[in-house]
């Protein structure tokens, strides 16, 4: 299949995105003294990354960041071939301190609800809200994020592929048609 | 991967890849919830027609640490009193639900047979003196942790060979990752046949014991004739048995290994068994974890070929 790809995001549109999440979450918790930033693998952790720095930038605090695989936590385990397994581990204790989870694409919700269950397992965070780069919609689980570096409307049979710094060379967002590979 | 029967013809990268899982495993039993919904519905069944505790538990803590359910086959109080078959309970259990089955039985190429018998993935978790791959991949990835790698380990092998699983699968496993292994024995408790074996071969444990990195016990398997092999006990013990002299002329970074049961006094003396240089009960850890990478292979991503 021909695959033609759209930049809907460059990489001045994702760091500006970036500052401007990380000045919601500093708004919304009047500060970011408690908030732990948790990105599931695999570019929700250098993104997480990027959102903590900016946040200790304007801020001045060293916000702690994690990192979390869900693929023990996965439903769909049966259906798909499982492929090695990403680190999980948190600098520290989440319980009672508010934790943000962060992703690159929010899709089907299913991913974060395997998140959700992966962190309660964890420990038992004050609250826990969800951060990410792109919301494109198709929803099948009732899941919102908090916080969204910009809503792409897309139809099923489109990709929506996140570019991180430092993973893939420069930040971008890009759609793409053509099945999920 | 459908199957794990051997460790014979596995790939580097095949052997990797379940200590890379375990290792994020290990993370896992650390947590203070120290379970996954992983393999939630399955069902693992232990068959073990031979004694065992520790491997048949490390089994069932790895199932369960993965929220699979366990069947629990145990001969004693079992049909296999009344004279059922192997075949039979492979198939009684497949028939209860099994998603998998972990075989244990005094006979070489038992859990072969039931794979060929049931249509669920099959564990090999001992076959009389043949395999025990699953023993194999908890020792090296207590040596990659314990290490960082086994590439240019020396690893000796001290011990009943002959009749030891444990060295079979161990060092097709150690060789495999890079390491040199070295069998220690007298000829009478070393194989008849070692041709191909990638092993160098010592008859007096003093000649290399200066260049061991890891010294690998095993126990005298009296139940499979292992006592016959030497003259007596205090005669095996003087020449092979790791007594505080010669554990003072190991290495200093040297660390020692046992698959357990140990018999303190015999092949290990008190002291080095309660030494901080043993790594055993970091196998008996590792042990679920291992096992809990070769369920989550064999039921969560079976993936191509057999």
């Amino acid at each position: 299949m021909t695959a033609t790809s759209a930049v809907v995001m460059d990489a001045d549109d994702v760091r500006r995105a970036i500052h401007r999440l990380a000045h919601e979450i500093i708004e919304r918790h009047h500060g970011a003294d408690r908030v732990v930033l948790v990105g599931i693998h695999t570019r929700g952790v250098p993104l997480a990354e990027a959102i903590a720095a900016a946040i200790g930038e304007f801020e001045g605090v060293a916000v702690p960041v994690g990192e979390l695989d869900i693929g023990l936590y996965r439903d769909d385990l049966s259906r798909r071939r499982a492929t090695s397994l990403a680190r999980t581990s948190l600098p520290v204790d989440i319980t009672d301190r508010p934790v943000v989870l962060v992703d690159d694409v929010l899709f089907t919700g299913r991913t974060i609800r395997a998140a959700l269950d992966a962190l309660s397992d964890l420990g038992r965070a004050e609250r826990i809200e969800l951060a990410v780069m792109v919301d494109r919609g198709h929803r099948q689980l009732p899941i919102r994020p908090d916080y969204v570096g910009k809503n792409i409307p897309t139809s099923l049979d489109q990709r929506v592929v996140v570019s991180v710094a430092g993973v893939d060379g420069e930040w971008g967002v890009f759609v793409r048609d053509g099945e999920e590979p | 991967m459908r199957h794990l029967l051997t460790i014979e013809g596995m790939s580097r990268e095949e052997l990797e890849d379940f200590l890379d899982l375990a290792d994020e495993f290990l993370e896992v039993l650390d947590r203070p919830i120290p379970k996954v919904p992983t393999l939630r519905g399955a069902t693992v069944a232990t068959m073990f027609f031979e004694p065992s505790t520790r491997t048949r538990l490390s089994f069932e803590r790895a199932a369960r640490a993965l929220s699979a359910d366990v069947l629990t086959f145990a001969p004693a109080t079992s049909s296999v009193t009344k004279g059922e078959s192997l075949k039979d309970t492979a198939l009684t259990l497949r028939a209860m639900g099994a998603d998998l089955m972990v075989v244990r039985h005094s006979a070489t190429g038992a859990a072969h047979r039931v794979a060929q018998w049931v249509d669920v993935p099959v564990v090999n978790a001992g076959d009389g003196a043949h395999q025990h791959p699953t023993q194999a991949i908890l020792d090296s990835l207590t040596l990659r942790r314990h290490f960082g790698k086994l590439d240019g380990l020396h690893v000796g092998i001290v011990g009943d060979i002959r009749h030891s699983r444990v060295a079979r699968s161990g060092l097709q496993a150690f060789s495999t990752l890079g390491a040199r292994v070295t069998l220690i024995a007298p000829p009478t408790l070393l194989p008849l046949d070692m041709t191909g074996w990638p092993v160098e071969v010592a008859h007096d444990f003093d000649d290399v014991l200066a260049d061991l990195d890891v010294v690998y016990l095993l126990r005298i398997q009296q139940e499979r004739g292992g006592a016959t092999g030497f003259t007596s006990l205090p005669e095996y013990v003087r020449r092979f048995g790791l007594d505080d002299a010669r554990f003072a002329r190991l290495r200093p970074e040297a660390v020692v290994m046992h698959p357990g049961p140990m018999n303190r006094g015999v092949e290990i003396s008190p002291h080095v068994a309660d030494s901080s240089r043993t790594l055993i009960l970091d196998q008996v850890r590792n042990g679920v974890a291992a096992r809990m990478a070769v369920l989550f292979r064999l039921l969560a991503s079976p993936g191509e070929g057999t």
